[in-house]
């Protein structure tokens, strides 16, 4: 693994170590409560118990633990003996043992998390791909075309980037529901489907491209359009997919403007479904771990998958905005 | 030679849908919003012009003034912290060490998850009884504190769970940054025997201004507008309204109490204020900005 070939950096990577354990410790935390019962939750003991009552075996532990563990059993005992009588003579009160994924079953049934991951991705997708083929038609004709109040239109777009995003929720909230969009998969989308941020990005790439080359495609009777997608386009696949990275991950987090245009469950994406989740849930934390697991996770995972070419992408363009 | 003068309408059909949504959802809002903040209005009824009657009523209500002074400490408390953390991160992660792609990642996974439902786990740390944070400060036999349901502790522990989940996006920025400097400077002055604060001091905290002025001046922007940590973690603004932030204050006028009038006046309010912030720091701070 590492050979410590410069010892004098020993000092580094710890402190490294300590910072990125503080980093990632409430997510670990969290996916270990997600598979905790309540009953492992909601104790006051001082003891930090990170590993869940189902991932461990029970003899590690100290006595008080093998009381609990023990108590389980019986529990389990109970309940099998309360299964085995007819329906009627049965005990309500007399619970099942938890099962690993009881927190992930009682939050999907709490709330229909798979209509919202639906909504999300149908929301996040559309408005990924169809922002990107709209700013890229304006950056290509920023870079590429000269035009009556080119540089007044630039300016206003860039303008708009230093808009506080609040101050347009509730015009343009009044304008939809004027129009009656107001609860409507138009609300969630169409806003968005222009990125002043985008046009912006893809510009600054276009303007490498050789201008020469638009020159001589156009010279041969190659069409603007012909020029735009079968050059432009071809060539600007790794700046579309560090910008369609980037629109996703803003998509699938964004919470305040479908908090405030949508209220029909069916419409809710996953970030209003957990919050309003989280405040139907109360107390019941493993239910609550369990769904905020399943909408950071698609995340991280795809995080990894893209990881080297998204924090590469974002360190360049974080210092050209 | 851009000779072919200026007649290429045809750039339009290009433009077009773009323009035409950033226009309708980005730019006449803008000025609607401002028309609609002189009028009293509940989005049912007639409008009523009401004058800058909403803008005296506004700085009328001390819980304005209590929301825009909590704003106000989030903002102070949270970018200087924020900047101190990342410099030092970054600076620890710019030395030629093995792993350097891991530790950025880890660093940066805060920042790609979502605010809610960071929220709700910090929530659970900070939990009174069943907390992780006050399990964690029994070791250290400190008294358990119910952090957010304390008026004193409430926005503190926002403020650090904000940074925490932003650390990464400056620790990128600065890292970068930092690989911008030329290294042989550094060794100069060690050759001339600058020990590490003085190399620090005047050539890594001027050669990096440029980042750290660009990093401020969107961690303000950004801070001024703080909500969903605000919203997910102290419903209905908090202990003694102790964490009622101008943004929270202006959601709750409109889509709570349906003053969609006055609820604009605020947010015009708050607008002003960011800009204000912001041309300060372009004309003021930036004298400062060594640009090479």
């Amino acid at each position: 693994m590492f050979k410590f070939k410069h010892p004098e950096y020993i000092p580094v990577h710890t402190l490294l170590i300590v910072g990125g354990i503080f980093m990632l410790f409430p997510f670990i935390w969290m996916i270990a409560t997600s598979f905790k019962s309540q009953d492992e939750i909601l104790t006051t003991s001082k003891k930090i118990v990170l590993l869940p009552d189902i991932a461990r075996p029970g003899f590690l532990n100290g006595p008080e633990e093998e009381k609990r563990i023990t108590r389980k059993e019986e529990e389990a005992k109970l309940w099998q003996a309360e299964q085995a009588k007819p329906a009627e003579q049965r005990n309500s009160k007399i619970r099942a043992p938890f099962h690993w994924l009881d927190n992930y079953i009682f939050a999907l049934k709490a709330q229909p998390f798979y209509r919202f991951f639906l909504n999300t991705i149908f929301v996040t997708l559309t408005v990924t791909s169809v922002s990107l083929f709209f700013a890229s038609l304006s950056a290509y004709a920023f870079a590429f075309f000269n035009f009556p109040f080119k540089n007044a239109l630039f300016m206003m777009m860039l303008g708009t980037m230093m808009l506080p995003q609040q101050a347009l929720l509730i015009p343009n909230y009044i304008v939809l529901s004027k129009i009656g969009w107001v609860n409507s998969y138009l609300a969630l989308i169409v806003p968005w489907l222009a990125s002043a941020y985008s046009v912006f990005f893809l510009r600054q790439f276009f303007l490498q491209l050789p201008k020469d080359l638009f020159e001589a495609a156009t010279i041969d009777g190659c069409s603007r359009f012909q020029f735009y997608y079968k050059v432009v386009l071809p060539l600007s696949i790794p700046s579309m997919v560090t910008l369609g990275i980037f629109s996703f991950l803003a998509n699938w987090n964004s919470f305040v403007w479908p908090l405030i245009v949508t209220n029909d469950t069916n419409l809710r994406v996953i970030q209003v479904g957990l919050s309003y989740f989280s405040s139907e849930a109360g107390t019941r934390w493993g239910p609550l771990m369990a769904a905020s697991t399943m909408t950071i996770l698609p995340l991280v995972i795809g995080y990894f998958l893209a990881q080297k070419q998204f924090v590469e992408s974002q360190a360049t363009t974080g210092m050209k905005e | 030679m851009a000779n072919k003068r200026n007649k290429d309408w045809g750039a339009y059909l290009y433009l077009m849908p773009v323009l035409v949504i950033l226009l309708a959802f980005h730019v006449l809002p803008i000025f609607y919003s401002l028309a609609v903040s002189f009028y009293e209005w509940d989005l049912i009824g007639q409008p009523e012009y009401v004058g800058t009657g909403n803008y005296s009523r506004l700085f009328d209500d001390p819980l304005f003034y209590k929301s825009l002074w909590n704003t106000i400490y989030y903002a102070a408390v949270s970018v200087p912290l924020s900047i101190f953390l990342s410099l030092i991160i970054a600076m620890l992660l710019n030395n030629p060490i093995s792993a350097i792609g891991l530790y950025r990642t880890v660093y940066f996974i805060p920042v790609i998850t979502s605010i809610n439902a960071v929220a709700i786990i910090w929530n659970f740390i900070y939990h009174p009884d069943f907390g992780l944070l006050n399990k964690i400060l029994d070791i250290f036999s400190i008294d358990p504190r119910a952090w957010l349901q304390d008026p004193t502790w409430a926005m503190p522990a926002i403020i650090f769970m904000s940074v925490w989940k932003g650390l990464g996006y400056n620790v990128i920025i600065f890292l970068t940054g930092l690989q911008n400097i030329p290294r042989h400077l550094y060794e100069a002055a060690r050759i001339d025997g600058a020990n590490r604060w003085h190399q620090f001091r005047h050539i890594t905290w001027p050669l990096l201004s440029p980042t750290t002025f660009f990093i401020f001046t969107i961690s303000t922007i950004g801070s001024f507008q703080v909500f969903s940590q605000v919203y997910m973690m102290t419903p209905r603004g908090g202990p003694l309204k102790s964490t009622m932030v101008v943004v929270y204050y202006l959601y709750r006028k409109a889509f709570e109490q349906f003053e969609f009038g006055y609820a604009l006046a605020a947010a015009f309010v708050l607008f002003m204020i960011i800009f204000a912030c912001t041309l300060f720091n372009k004309l003021y701070l930036e004298k400062k900005v060594h640009y090479s």
